[in-house]
């Protein structure tokens, strides 16, 4: 039977089918796109009461005097380097590889985990030194900034923990690799978000 | 049943319309209601109000009676009879989408220009401006008129809003609460945002913590009270934050001057006399109010009481002045006002005695 | 509807049910999703209705002491905060989730635990929200919650606390609800329904989903920075430490201007599919107003700052916004002479839903007319914040939103319930509700431009304020009659045997070609589309003069379909609409569902409910105390976990 299509459906699916998509986008991965989107004005409003307030405040009480930029440029490197493992773990599952899978995701968690770790240390060293949430309102909206991304980078890094258990009870086979891509875009996201604060916050200077 | 033809009939509810709508104008129009901006008595009001009418009445008006009218015709026009064929299928024309787009935007086009070139007129910063710094307080306005040409000592009054006629005054709007911990460099602390607004005179401006806002008003009339109040949700007693604005003649304004730069004499004996003992020692009351000649009475957290006695009312312009209404405030503001005095912003209750009270509300009653 | 046969309970098991209470609490079908969220709402209304009404009761005289001012202040607050984000946003998600799948021929939204998931956000966000009453009182810092007046030293106590996690909850709803809509109607129309073959009300709600997608995340900002500020000691709006008051008012603007097009979007969306049926012609200039919503949605990000023209930002900007503010009246009249038009000419049935969809044009008319003045500027510092402000919105909101709200109702009660809500109680309703409506906010517009401010709880006499008062305040009770009316009817409605025909309306899309109430897989089997106003092509064709042509039953109309039309399809059931049928291969095992054709649909889960637990119990936490926190954050884990690891449906025993 003949039918108008719009587009034709995803993989062959017919209309009723649980992956039948019009736009020959998978549904769950254009959620994640439409998800995303949404996270864009959520960093950009935090973005852009950092860009207003970052030179308010006393001098001394600023999260520019306190800064070390070498030690965060590590930090950020690492991070960038687990968007790396990530593709690698989609790779890897997409040939079928389970063992490498588990391996390259453990390895983004792991980068992720020591990124967590640098700015918790980060973050002690700035309060020593007298600077916390409620010293100045550039410190207010540095804090307040980097934490939320710090929280999106933790959520993500139990949400790759949470994959490497599904897959080693066998529930991730290679046709659900689509799962490790989802996971892999909002790793991505998280960093390309942290190399704009990065830029933004640290190495433009005031 | 005989029907008059349907155009007539159209016509009528029309008309019906229109003369509903005008009542209800002119209802509006009616009675005394002092915070009237459709009856505005200074030259910013009355800008305001001429770019406002002539739109309404040229453009919202005919529009409204226009689609209401085609509404009402609708559906007398064509609502089912039976035996009525079913209607032709149109499912467009793209004239009249052409026409109702650009028609509308031509008369917005109109609207906008005059409206633009006001927005900037009232902004320009009048010349020969009396200057008063009016700081809005949870829940009462201050005025402080600093020194300048006329005005040789500074003077700080609350409430109403003394101004000469025939010259622009020049407000500038800010906003403290001297009654909570002061800022890191000093600064007596920001409050919240409040609007200051005296309808007749002219539109208001907001009131913002961190800002100098400017607002112009300009009076004509001499001898006139005006009435106004806060106009942006300052939480509790938002109600209650009013204010008048007391127009004279240049020649009774210089005297209102002189009068307020005068200090108060101390009572030499009397109810009088003990009442400022009270009030500069037991009472406490020089923590919040100052008055001018008693020595170090500087604090700005509540009113200056210099001339107390010169204004009609007070606790935000909200209690006449009377001495009964006096002895009751002091003896328990909250029970009159809501406040929140625990926290700073407000008058606490002073635990007088009633004898003490007495002498306080006498003492009060010589700051004329 | 469907009875799953009962296997012996196991802990933990799975829900299968598909009655019941606890089918309710497990269910992922968007028609029941759509159910609770519009009885959810209308309880909200409700509460929020008598909100309103104490508010009118202390204002019906001056000087008046019914309510103190902390009461006062928290009744207003909670009033227009409910009204808002538990009342219409809800209202409008109850007919997107009931009807967008069926319009656009699909068989559930694309995420159909996240849908639930969304509900009970909605839902624990509210009831948390209100639990403040029970906690020390409401917020009393408005709708708008401005800084620094809702920062503590200004707001000391909860309230505030209470409302900016509420709103933060039911925030979150919101977003899932806008990207589970975006999907489904990208994804899972049925072949042959292009985008421009959409009804209008899908695509009101398409763009609607866009702008909560990117409105909700400012909001969510704006809500953490005043928590933290409350909280932790931030300064975001601490002005004695850099901090900017304004600030807020341009995060809170920046969503709460496309927040007021998403709330009336809708609405506008429904009476554009009740005016075509009643008029029996079509939408007239279905594209324009289609464009015209998604414009109204673009334009609606340029406006914000005509919310804040007295805050001081200057001429430039204040000049900008004006121009823009005005402008953006262009596309709303457009939409207006569309509606208009589409009547005219046409055959008026003079329903309830019609009454509605007729008195939303009237009011949102007078309700737009009052916003272009807002527009100019100079006489905004005088209109605004007074109840000139309060009547503009109401018109746009009540006599909008709420009046189309109610339309869709009546027309879609037969849908949901299969029976018609009757038509005398109906047109009483009508009646009360729009004579109340103008009493109570056509005088405000008086009261505003004779200088009565908004969000005062007393006012002095000798204002010359006092009969208006007193008039809106009898409206006020007279809407209470009309809600009550309205009760009535449904409630009679409900207990009486008689049922609708399955097309009461004679109506044009899709929903209308399925049996009422729809089984749970709506389509037994999925239609394809040829134009826009399928269903009512395959009832009627047109002459060479456009007049309406019977269709023998059975036929299909091939003319509309504008050259797409293959052969070869099957003929249609009377009023049905051309299926396609689902290859053999596509079919999945069925197990006794008592379902159409082996149809299958996602299974129940507990897991969106369970989850949606937590959020209360975390924002008690972010008040009282960490352990509370932590107790929440279990059941949020537990539940997304369960949720993740559970597949969509699953196989009956």
């Amino acid at each position: 039977m003949t039918h108008a299509l719009a587009a034709p459906p995803a993989h062959g699916a017919a209309p009723g089918d649980h992956d039948y998509a019009v736009t020959g986008i998978n549904s769950k991965k254009l959620g994640m796109w439409a998800f995303l989107a949404s996270e864009c004005l959520f960093f950009g409003a935090l973005i852009s009461t950092y860009l207003l307030y970052r030179t308010r405040g006393p001098v001394g009480q600023r999260p520019g005097d306190v800064y070390d930029i070498p030690y965060t440029s590590v930090s950020s490197f690492v991070l960038l380097m687990s968007s790396l493992t990530m593709v690698l773990a989609l790779a890897a599952i997409q040939r079928g590889d389970h063992r490498r899978l588990r391996i390259w995701l453990l390895a983004t968690a792991l980068l992720g985990t020591v990124f967590i770790g640098g700015q918790v240390y980060e973050f002690t060293v700035f309060v020593h030194e007298g600077l916390n949430i409620s010293s100045s309102v550039s410190a207010t909206s540095f804090f307040v900034l980097t934490g939320f991304h710090g929280v999106h980078v933790t959520v993500g890094i139990l949400w790759l923990l949470s994959l490497i258990g599904m897959s080693l009870r066998g529930l991730i086979p290679q046709e659900r690799n689509l799962e490790i891509e989802i996971a892999g875009l909002y790793w991505h996201f998280v960093d390309i978000v942290w190399i704009i604060i990065f830029t933004v916050v640290y190495l433009v200077p005031n | 049943m005989v029907q008059p033809p349907r155009r007539r009939r159209v016509l009528r509810v029309l008309a019906v319309l229109g003369a509903v709508g005008m009542l209800l104008l002119l209802a509006g129009c009616a009675g005394d209601a002092p915070q009237d901006t459709l009856q505005p008595e200074g030259p910013i009001a009355r800008k305001q109000d001429g770019l406002f009418k002539p739109i309404f009445y040229l453009a919202v008006i005919p529009v409204f009676v226009l689609v209401q009218g085609l509404v009402i015709a609708t559906v007398i026009r064509h609502r089912h009879r039976p035996g009525r064929p079913d209607p032709v299928q149109v499912h467009g024309n793209t004239r009249l989408e052409i026409g109702w787009t650009a028609a509308p935007a031509l008369v917005l086009l109109f609207a906008a220009v005059p409206t633009i070139n006001t927005i900037f007129d009232i902004a320009r910063e009048p010349a020969d401006a009396l200057e008063v710094e009016v700081y809005g307080h949870l829940w009462w306005w201050e005025y402080i008129y600093p020194e300048q040409e006329g005005i040789s000592q500074p003077i700080s009054t609350a409430n109403e809003l003394h101004i000469p006629v025939d010259r622009p005054v020049r407000l500038t709007l800010r906003t403290e609460e001297p009654g909570l911990p002061p800022g890191p460099d000093g600064k007596p602390a920001q409050g919240v945002i409040h609007s200051f607004w005296v309808p007749k005179l002219a539109g208001k401006q907001d009131v913002v913590p961190g800002r100098d806002n400017k607002l112009t008003i300009e009076a004509e009339e001499p001898g006139q009270r005006y009435l106004g109040q806060c106009a942006e949700y300052c939480n509790l007693s938002h109600a209650n934050m009013r204010l008048a604005v007391k127009t004279h003649t240049p020649e009774d304004f210089e005297a209102w001057v002189a009068a307020q730069q005068a200090p108060a004499a101390k009572p030499a004996s009397g109810m009088a006399a003990q009442g400022f003992e009270v009030f500069t020692k037991k009472g406490g009351c020089l923590a919040c109010h100052s008055v001018g000649g008693i020595e170090g009475a500087v604090s700005r957290v509540g009113p200056n009481l210099t001339h107390l006695k010169s204004r009609d009312r007070f606790a935000g312009y909200t209690i006449d002045n009377t001495p009964e209404n006096l002895r009751k405030w002091v003896d328990d503001p909250s029970a009159m006002k809501p406040m929140r005095p625990n926290k700073g912003t407000g008058m606490p209750d002073q635990n007088l005695s009633p004898e003490e009270l007495r002498q306080v509300v006498a003492y009060l009653e010589t700051l004329k | 509807m469907a009875v799953a046969v009962r296997a012996p309970a196991r802990p933990f098991a799975r829900p299968r049910s598909h009655t019941g209470f606890w089918s309710w609490i497990s269910t992922v079908d968007h028609k029941r999703i759509g159910i609770l969220y519009g009885v959810t709402a209308f309880l909200f209304f409700i509460i929020g209705g008598i909100e309103a009404l104490l508010v009118r009761g202390q204002l019906a005289t001056p000087n008046a002491d019914m309510l103190t001012a902390d009461e006062y202040n928290q009744l207003f607050t909670m009033h227009g905060t409910t009204m808002v984000f538990l009342v219409i946003m809800p209202l409008a998600a109850a007919f997107g989730n009931y009807l967008v799948p069926l319009m656009i021929g699909a068989r559930d939204v694309a995420f159909p635990r996240l849908n639930a998931f969304g509900y009970w956000a909605f839902l624990s966000g509210g009831l948390f929200l209100y639990f403040s009453f029970l906690f020390g009182g409401a917020p009393d810092g408005g709708w708008f919650g401005y800084a620094p007046q809702t920062t503590q030293p200004f707001s000391p106590g909860n309230g505030i606390d209470f409302w900016l996690i509420g709103l933060i909850i039911t925030g979150v709803g919101s977003l899932t609800a806008a990207v589970n809509f975006i999907i489904t109607t990208l994804n899972l129309r049925a072949p042959g329904m292009t985008l421009m073959r959409m009804p209008v009300f899908v695509w009101m709600n398409l763009v609607v989903s866009f702008l909560l997608l990117f409105a909700m995340p400012i909001i969510t900002v704006a809500l953490f920075q005043l928590y933290f500020d409350r909280n932790f000691g931030a300064n975001f709006y601490n002005a004695n430490l850099g901090g900017d008051p304004v600030l807020w008012q341009h995060m809170f603007w920046l969503f709460g201007h496309p927040e007021v097009y998403i709330l009336i979007l809708p609405a506008m969306g429904i009476v554009s599919e009740i005016l075509p049926v009643f008029s029996r012609k079509p939408l007239f200039g279905y594209a324009v107003v289609v464009f015209s919503g998604i414009a109204i949605g673009f334009m609606g990000w340029g406006v914000w700052a005509h919310h804040m023209f007295a805050v001081g930002l200057g001429p430039v900007a204040n000049s900008a916004f004006a121009a823009s503010t005005m402008f953006i009246a262009v596309p709303t009249g457009v939409k207006i002479f569309n509606w208009i038009a589409t009547t005219w000419g046409g055959d008026l049935r003079l329903k309830t839903p019609m009454y509605f969809a007729l008195g939303f044009i009237a009011m949102f008319t007078i309700g737009g007319l009052s916003g272009v003045t807002h527009a100019i500027v100079p006489h905004d510092y005088q209109q605004t914040d007074t109840y000139y402000i309060v009547a503009h919105f109401h018109y746009v909101l009540f006599g909008g939103a709420i009046f189309g709200l109610f339309g869709g109702a009546y027309y879609w009660f037969p849908k949901v319930t299969g029976r018609l809500l009757g038509e005398g109680l109906g047109k009483l309703h009508f009646w009360l509700m729009f004579i109340g409506f103008n009493l109570t906010f056509g005088p405000m517009h008086i009261l505003g431009l004779q200088g009565q401010p908004r969000r005062t709880y007393i006012y002095d006499e000798g204002m010359g304020w006092d009969a208006w008062n007193m008039v809106a305040t009898i409206g006020s009770l007279i809407i209470a009659l009309s809600v009550l009316a309205f009760i009535v009817n449904v409630a009679k409605t409900l207990r009486s045997a008689d049922r609708a025909p399955e097309d009461p309306w004679d109506a044009r899309t899709l929903e209308w070609a399925i049996p009422s109430p729809p089984p749970e897989y709506n389509f037994a089997e999925i239609p394809v589309v040829h134009s826009v106003d399928d269903f009512w092509h395959h009832k009627y064709t047109e002459d060479d003069e456009g007049r309406l042509v019977r269709l023998p039953s059975g036929g299909a109309d091939e003319g509309a379909a504008a050259g797409e039309a293959g052969e070869g399809d099957s003929v249609p059931e009377q009023g049905a609409v051309s299926t396609e049928t689902v290859p053999e291969e596509h079919h999945e095992a069925e197990e006794g569902h008592g379902h159409g054709d082996g149809i299958h649909m996602p299974s129940p889960s507990y897991f969106p409910a369970l989850a949606s637990i937590g959020f209360p119990l975390v924002g008690f936490g972010a008040i009282y105390g960490w352990w509370w926190g932590a107790i929440g954050a279990v059941f949020l884990l537990a539940g997304v976990f369960g949720w993740a690891c559970e597949p969509l449906a699953e196989e009956h025993a």
